[in-house]
């Protein structure tokens, strides 16, 4: 970034002479330092994965979760500033919300990440405010199937089979791209999201990390909820057992 | 050929926001006491809704508040005149004095003039200066401090025989002697569970059960209560004034 | 700090508005549509009676599924029993668009319930009635009423609660309530079978306790149905029944003298 220091940088409102926002990269630095999150759509549902840091031995287990619920049908894993995520799970949950006022139905992913987007996207428009230092993987399972869409600070969206945010983001798409997505099942696809997670996390530089895992699944009756407890464990135990082996 | 013009008229029932639920509340003040008592009967026209529904509340160890009339409404301000004895703890961390909650229930009551809320309240407790005390209000708020009070369905049945009993009315003195300005506790107690059950007798929206309220002054022992069964201890703590509650059953047809 | 985008960017005039909410939400002082704003005055498509009971296990409520719209046998299958979140069931006569309003709100409070989960609360039968009851004191208070009597019911945390709400925001608990006719005609009937027996009644018995209240309602409430549901809360959760039809004989009619078609 040549342009730093020369004034372009401070203002999400003004631009670079080489048409860039830098606030908006900016943005982006605050969600690559965070913890990874992925999310995978498979064939019969989707799943949601993080790598939560505990930078103190105080924190209350299960405490600052990253993983949120918006809709019944509908999850996001949040990778950035906490507090954004915060509040962008928060503004999705009162659309998705009116859109059910309106409707009467559950609102799709869709409709809800265009949303999103196009919220995000405001915060990039002004000197008054900075873009969100944070990314957005948000799943469902709606009418047309299980999807999968990552919301970024500058308010594009796309829709992705499997997708990492993140410190780990790199390894966990390479990782990723091994996996037949498609073909597998939301159990299956819950071990290998255990075994990304565990993978990409560096514990060299950070110790501490508690795993957040999340599923819309056909177990779930098209709920997103936290994956059960025995699953969960199962997932954490094989992980940590492909550790040992890996490489 | 007669008059079509009642029908055409449109029919407009307007909505009625208010009805009545019935039942009698009543308080006396002793020289160190106070008794606050109401049955707990809800009715609405000839249904009882329900045979136990209180309409007396503890509001701190020194105040207890009876509400009669528009239940909602009852309700609604109770939870409200709570809320504000809260504030004011959180606030002063003491109890509001019982004639500051009277003023306070009189400036909330005022603030609905226009859509009063359709209680009578009475309010009894015990003084700063540790005398028993009664404070009654109109649903807009007008009030005062008397001796005893009735308000509710049986009112007009209860009120009369208080005036005899407390106020002596009607009554002449023995000659040399004058009437007590206060009766002591197992009168009052008497007093009420007479008048409670005598409304059951002849008013069909009072009955199913009684509760009585005891407020004791500072320092005043349980001396009169000794006959009382059931009495269930409500203060929180022992060293200040203390309240407590008796439970009774009443006629239930 | 404004927190709605499409304020942003626009000009501020700190002389009027110092924390620059701009613009300020003026509402116009004389609306020219003001007595054109029309409230519920009466109710329009009604359900009449609802019947609760607590028994030995829980608690069950019941209702016909006959909507009216006056006279008129309007809507034959229409479900006036509802469930709310895992604990609580509801029932509701009075106005059927108001009830379905109301299930539409609660609907969203549960759902705003449920993507809360993580903070450990659950919304019971308790905390529905209260939510109900100042829903519908509010409205009454606005002049502008949800014209039902309400029934909520339910189980949780080992206790049963059964309680009423309705237009006016009157609230009570009791081991038996009535709403409608059913207050006069159906209320007794339960009294006499349940008081006292609350802990004692099989789900069995409360269901047969039911049926036989909502036959009398049927034979004498003419704004009633011989289909019916039942709503059954205990520690399973709540459960309701598809529609059900009443059995009923009309042998008696013949032997009833002294008023209807008969001449003598």
């Amino acid at each position: 970034m040549t342009s730093i220091g020369t004034g372009y940088d401070l203002s999400a409102s003004t631009y670079s002479p080489d048409g860039r926002i830098f606030q908006i990269e900016y943005a982006n630095k605050a969600v690559e330092n965070s913890g990874t999150a992925i999310g995978l759509r498979v064939k019969d549902g989707i799943i949601l994965a993080v790598e939560k840091l505990v930078h103190s031995k105080l924190l209350v287990p299960g405490a600052n979760r990253r993983i949120q619920t918006i809709d019944r049908h509908i999850g996001v894993a949040t990778a950035g500033l906490l507090a954004d995520g915060r509040h962008i799970a928060n503004r999705a949950r009162s659309d998705a919300a009116s859109f059910r006022d309106l409707r009467d139905s559950p609102a799709s992913l869709k409709w809800l990440a265009d949303q999103i987007g196009m919220y995000m996207q405001a915060y990039t428009l002004y000197s008054s405010v900075r873009p969100f230092g944070a990314s957005a993987i948000v799943g469902a399972v709606d009418k047309d199937g299980p999807s999968l869409y990552v919301v970024e600070p500058s308010g594009v969206y796309y829709g992705y089979h499997g997708a990492a945010i993140g410190k780990g983001r790199q390894l966990a798409k390479t990782e990723l791209e091994k996996l037949k997505l498609s073909e597998l099942t939301t159990r299956e696809a819950a071990i290998e999201a255990a075994r990304i997670i565990y993978l990409v996390h560096d514990d060299t530089k950070e110790k501490e990390f508690e795993l957040e895992l999340s599923w819309v699944s056909p177990e779930t009756e098209g709920r997103h909820v936290p994956v059960p407890a025995d699953l969960l464990e199962e997932a954490e135990r094989k992980a940590k057992e492909a550790l040992e082996t890996f490489e | 050929m007669p008059s079509m013009e009642h029908v055409a008229h449109p029919q407009q029932r307007a909505f009625n926001p208010y009805t009545e639920n019935g039942g009698t509340i009543l308080a006396i003040a002793g020289a160190d006491f106070t008794v606050i008592a109401g049955d707990t009967r809800q009715s609405e026209g000839y249904s009882i809704q329900t045979r136990y529904a209180p309409k007396v509340f503890r509001l701190t160890d020194r105040a207890v508040l009876a509400v009669n009339g528009f239940a909602a409404d009852g309700n609604m301000f109770v939870k409200k005149v709570k809320q504000r004895l809260e504030w004011y703890r959180h606030a002063h961390a003491k109890d509001m004095p019982l004639r500051a909650i009277a003023r306070l229930i009189q400036t909330m009551l005022y603030a609905q003039r226009f859509f009063p809320y359709y209680v009578y309240n009475i309010l009894g407790g015990i003084e700063d200066d540790g005398t028993g005390a009664v404070y009654s209000f109109d649903p807009v708020g007008s009030y005062e401090r008397e001796a005893c009070r009735a308000a509710g369905a049986a009112q007009s049945l209860v009120q009369p025989f208080l005036d005899n009993q407390i106020y002596f009315k009607n009554q002449q003195a023995a000659p040399g002697q004058t009437h007590p300005s206060h009766l002591p506790l197992p009168d009052v107690l008497s007093i009420v569970i007479d008048s409670f059950t005598s409304a059951t007798e002849r008013h069909i929206e009072v009955g199913d059960g009684l509760e009585m309220y005891i407020v004791l002054a500072k320092g005043r022992n349980t001396q009169g209560m000794e006959s009382l069964h059931g009495v269930q201890e409500l203060s929180s703590k022992l060293d200040g004034e203390r309240v407590f509650v008796v439970r009774r059953e009443l006629k239930k047809d | 700090m404004d927190h709605f985008p499409t304020n942003w960017g626009r000009p501020r005039n700190d002389a009027f508005d110092h924390y620059n909410t701009y613009p300020i939400p003026v509402r116009p002082q004389n609306n020219a549509f003001a007595d054109s704003v029309q409230r519920t005055q009466q109710p329009i498509v009604t359900g009449t009676s609802v019947l609760g009971l607590k028994y030995k296990d829980g608690i069950m409520i019941a209702s016909d599924t006959l909507a009216s719209y006056g006279s008129l046998a309007r809507f034959k299958d229409i479900k006036r029993l509802h469930q709310v979140g895992d604990f609580t069931a509801i029932g509701a006569s009075g106005d059927m668009s108001d009830f379905q309003a109301l299930q539409r709100d609660l609907e969203s409070l549960i759902i705003s319930e449920e993507v809360t989960e993580q903070d450990g609360h659950k919304l019971g039968p308790k905390e529905i009635h209260e939510y109900l009851s100042n829903v519908l004191y509010g409205k009454r208070c606005k002049m502008d009423p949800l014209w039902n009597s309400v029934i909520v019911g339910g189980f949780k945390d080992g206790e049963r609660f059964l309680a009423y709400v309705d237009l006016l925001g009157t609230t009570y608990t009791s081991s038996t309530i009535a709403t409608g006719y059913g207050a006069y005609i159906a209320q007794p009937l339960l009294r006499k079978a349940v008081e006292g027996k609350e802990d004692v009644l099989t789900e069995a018995e409360a269901r047969k306790i039911l049926e036989d209240c909502l036959r009398v309602l049927f034979y004498r409430d003419a704004r009633s149905l011989d289909k019916y549901q039942i709503a059954t809360v205990n520690a399973s959760g709540p459960s309701i029944s598809d529609s059900i039809k009443l059995e009923t004989s009309w042998g008696f009619a013949e032997g009833i003298r002294g008023y209807g078609a008969q001449t003598q």
